[in-house]
């Protein structure tokens, strides 16, 4: 936390006036954040505060109404997910989306999808080039498995992995693409004390060893003092809140939010 | 013996068109999650393409090739159609609507097909050898009359399903439609783009289509009926298994013969007719002890 000004770089993504709103619903009211590279940012607030939605209009799910988001220095409106993938922006889902018929070595190969060269026709027809290609990418994912320890259970379909492992493997899966920025929609949900302690330690070593950005969104507030590097605090759509972990501690208007107010 | 082997044989190989139908619902399914009811009318629409193109392209010099390649550029677009038609408008929508979807393309095939190429019964003939040949005559006596067409189907038909499980199992596509299959948002996110993974199933869905509908053509000549096998193939993919290749292809077979064996040996009992319902009321006891099919997937939701 204290070494901030050594590792943090320029800012990597800036979210500008966002407003979302869904029919007469306000999901998201004039947001505005920065992200700069090799930061842990938290996105923290009550339920139904906007949080997943953020997530979402920086992946390109949701378009906002009004706003933008400038990202590695480029702004753009109106993004498709498959496209910000492109640009190097992973995620993981609040409700584990993994293929939960394939195993869990072949849904990390899933995410090799765009480091893939030889195309799809070609990987068809050229057996040879497209049979090197998937070795070399076996051996990147092989990485991931070892880096996040889950080696027995490679051949194992996700369908049958407890929920925290298939967290994990969700998260390897979006490593397996090489991702600038990484967005982790609680990651720790439902897990015991074991395993958020064992999450918390993969984001961190991704964020140290690979230098990737990261958004997340997580209730626990233990683990979210711990990783973050800033925080964002949402409130019915509405930025209540953006600072170092020791700041928020100490913001009235957020203690407000989650103690509520006596008046 | 030699009688039952010979029904057995009619039976599986009428079964191996069925599996071929069964095939392009599969495919879909797989990769969409959406029942395609307008399968049977993809069916009759290849077919009808390539017979009235034959038919048209009769005096240049390689009639077939040409008529092939421009009813698989039809079917291409036809994909490209209903995806940017049909599937973009209503992605993220229940199932229920893109399966009523489905039924409007059936409709609307139906009708465009014979407005386009007239509503007669056309015969096709691709050079596929008739009549019948006796075969296995060193163990049975007499041999087994079997009908050399249906020789040829079968030898396509597996060529067709041995390709096709290649190409799903062990290909980077086959893992991005399966991917696409399981989880919509989760596979955009990796970069899979939707909207070309549904033309690349629905144009592999038309080829099975075209085969299947060019096969059945020319046994039974092209007409409006081609567009009701898709009722046939709802028995097998019960039996099969909504998302299984080979369960299509097993399925197929199972119906066809026991189709034909019973219309055999029980219709005589119940006055015939057997075969028409047969295949019904077998899928109706798999849905009773074995709703999954025989290589469904078993879906264990946690709660």
């Amino acid at each position: 936390m204290n070494d901030n000004d050594r590792k943090l770089g320029p800012t990597l993504l800036k979210a500008d006036n966002i407003s979302l709103a869904f029919g007469g619903v306000k999901a998201l009211t004039d947001i505005s954040f920065e992200v700069k590279e090799r930061e842990v940012l938290a996105i923290i607030g009550p339920n139904g505060a906007g949080k997943s939605s953020m997530l979402n209009v920086i992946n390109g799910v949701y378009h906002p109404n009004a706003g933008s988001v400038t990202y590695k220095g480029t702004v753009r409106q109106q993004m498709k997910p498959h496209e910000a993938a492109k640009q190097g922006i992973a995620r993981t889902f609040q409700n584990i989306a993994l293929f939960k018929g394939m195993s869990v070595l072949d849904n990390i190969m899933t995410g090799r999808t765009l480091k893939m060269s030889a195309g799809f026709l070609a990987q068809c027809l050229y057996v040879g080039r497209a049979r090197n290609e998937e070795i070399e990418h076996r051996k990147k994912v092989e990485e991931i498995i070892d880096f996040l320890q889950i080696q027995s259970i490679r051949k194992t379909p996700v369908g049958r992995l407890p929920y925290g492992l298939q967290k994990r493997v969700e998260l390897g899966r979006a490593l397996a693409a090489e991702p600038t920025l990484l967005l982790l929609d609680e990651p720790m949900a439902g897990m015991n004390i074991e395993e958020k302690e064992d999450m918390s330690r993969f984001i961190l070593d991704v964020n140290d060893e690979f230098g990737t950005t990261i958004v997340l969104i997580e209730h626990d507030m233990g683990v979210v003092m711990d990783l973050s590097d800033r925080i964002v605090v949402l409130d019915y759509g509405k930025k209540i809140g953006d600072g170092t972990p020791a700041e928020i501690r100490n913001n009235k208007e957020v203690i407000d939010a989650y103690l509520g107010v006596s008046d | 013996m030699g009688f039952f082997v010979e029904v057995l044989l009619s039976g599986l190989m009428a079964g191996v068109l069925y599996s071929l139908v069964a095939l392009g619902f599969v495919l879909i399914f797989k990769a969409s999650g959406v029942f395609n009811f307008a399968q049977g009318a993809m069916v009759l629409f290849a077919a009808l393409t390539f017979v009235r193109l034959l038919d048209i392209l009769k005096d240049t010099f390689a009639p077939i090739t040409l008529a092939l390649i421009i009813t698989i550029a039809m079917m291409i677009m036809l994909a490209m159609a209903i995806e940017r038609l049909v599937l973009r408008p209503l992605v993220n929508q229940p199932g229920i609507s893109l399966f009523m979807a489905t039924l409007g393309i059936a409709y609307f095939l139906d009708g465009f097909g014979q407005t386009l190429w007239g509503s007669d019964i056309y015969t096709l003939d691709i050079g596929i050898p008739k009549g019948s040949i006796f075969i296995l005559e060193s163990v049975f006596e007499g041999g087994v009359l079997v009908a050399k067409e249906d020789l040829v189907a079968t030898v396509i038909a597996g060529l067709l399903v041995v390709t096709l499980a290649i190409f799903f199992q062990k290909t980077r596509i086959g893992r991005a439609l399966r991917a696409v299959a399981d989880d919509h948002q989760a596979a955009q996110s990796i970069g899979i783009p939707l909207n070309y993974i549904w033309v690349i199933v629905w144009t592999v869905a038309g080829l099975v289509a075209l085969v299947a509908g060019v096969i059945w053509g020319s046994k039974l000549g092209v007409q409006f009926s081609l567009s009701l096998i898709a009722l046939k193939a709802l028995p097998v993919l019960i039996l099969g298994g909504f998302e299984s290749v080979l369960g299509a292809v097993i399925g197929g077979l199972i119906i066809g013969a026991g189709e034909k064996l019973a219309e055999i040996y029980i219709g005589p009992y119940v006055g015939g007719g057997i075969e028409y319902w047969f295949a019904y009321m077998l899928a109706l006891g798999f849905l009773m002890f074995r709703p999954q099919g025989l290589f469904g997937e078993v879906h264990i939701d946690r709660v």
